[in-house]
């Protein structure tokens, strides 16, 4: 199974068809994805911040928002999520690399690693782990429940889930 | 002039159009003089006026203006390359530069000091930025709106607020109905 178009084919699926990116190396094949996709209008945002406010923007003028990022980015987004995403109640589902998990090359990885679950939960976010490929069979119920509930939504994609880091 | 003068002139021109207003003393003001269906008040989140405002824009048809301040601007720089690379000719994006965090108690910003918030929304390339002194913003503003062209305004003017109460309209309900105007 190619995951990164399983989870594109997700997003269009969902009519999903506004995404904001900032890249990490584990999600370069999802970020070129969306970006070849017609229906999907592709916005590189420089802050993960900027991106969700691009994305409530988007929702409120009637797209169906997601933003793609690295679980660093939950250290640059708590404000964001707690006084705009979920203040106003607005749906958004964030596909997150979860970076400092197993296989994880990067010592400093390690450290936002070990809060990134508790900061989610301490911010009632629902939140999904993505450690087996068969597991993205879920990613369309959560597109779903995201769009239900009007909520963020986390979908942490560990190393595991995008097939290790190869030779480095 | 301050701000709370300035949203009182421009207030006409804004009326029937998306307006993203700025958290604090702006979305206070702007909710005194002429509160309406089309105005998306930002009850926190400095900085992202810009971005919410942009996401609007490029989803939809209808002019949007977000109304920024220049601390706002100053924290979410990294906007003005994402709205300048993405271009849409619906968006106008008007900075009221006091030069100061007025909301916090007027404590000075850079951009009252050596920045230019003008010469660098055109170092990141956007190409229409017009920096204007407060008395002169209506007609410059108006244009931005009728023209089919994507615009950030920079008004420079005094610092100073007025006192006021906050918005207690809930969040949802403020969303709920800016989401109405945009289908109207
Ligand atoms: C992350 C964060 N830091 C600080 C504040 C406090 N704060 C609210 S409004 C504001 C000033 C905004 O200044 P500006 O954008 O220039 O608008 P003005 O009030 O001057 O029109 C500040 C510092 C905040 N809301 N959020
Ligand atoms: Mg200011």
């Amino acid at each position: 199974m190619n995951i990164d178009k399983k989870i594109v084919d997700d997003f269009v699926a969902n009519e999903i068809s506004f995404v904001t990116t900032v890249p990490c190396k584990q999600l370069a094949g999802v970020i070129q994805e969306v970006e070849e996709r017609d229906s999907i209008f592709h916005i590189p945002s420089n802050k993960e911040d900027e991106g969700m406010g691009l994305c409530a923007g988007a929702f409120m003028g009637g797209k169906r928002p997601a933003i793609i990022m690295q679980n660093t980015a939950i250290g640059v987004t708590i404000n964001t999520l707690a006084t705009l995403t979920q203040f106003y109640r607005m749906p958004l589902p964030m596909i997150i690399s979860y970076r400092g998990e197993l296989r994880e090359p990067v010592a400093c990885q390690v450290e936002m690693a070990v809060h990134t679950k508790a900061l989610l939960a301490q911010m009632n976010i629902p939140t999904y782990h993505f450690h087996w490929q068969s597991d993205v069979k879920e990613f369309d119920n959560i597109l779903k429940y995201t769009f239900m509930c009007n909520k963020p939504v986390a979908i942490l994609t560990d190393a595991n889930f995008w097939g290790g880091y190869g030779d480095q | 002039m301050i701000r709370s003068e300035i949203l009182k002139e421009i207030a006409p021109i804004i009326r029937d159009h998306l307006v993203v207003c700025n958290i604090g003393l702006p979305s206070q003001e702007l909710h005194l003089i002429d509160d309406q269906p089309t105005n998306f008040y930002m009850l926190g989140t400095m900085g992202l006026s810009s971005s919410i405002g942009f996401g609007l824009a490029l989803s939809q048809d209808k002019p949007v203006i977000s109304i920024d301040g220049d601390g706002s601007v100053l924290t979410n720089l990294g906007t003005l390359p994402t709205i300048a690379n993405n271009e849409t000719g619906n968006y106008t994006l008007l900075i009221i530069d006091n030069g100061s965090y007025g909301s916090t108690g007027d404590q000075p910003t850079y951009a009252g000091q050596k920045t230019s918030l003008a010469a660098v929304a055109v170092a990141c390339g956007c190409e229409n930025v017009i920096e204007v002194q407060d008395k002169d913003l209506g007609p410059v503003l108006q244009a931005a709106i009728d023209s089919d062209e994507m615009t950030v305004i920079v008004c420079k003017c005094d610092s100073g607020n007025i006192k006021l109460p906050v918005i207690t309209l809930d969040p949802v309900v403020i969303r709920h109905r800016f989401m109405e105007a945009v289908k109207s």
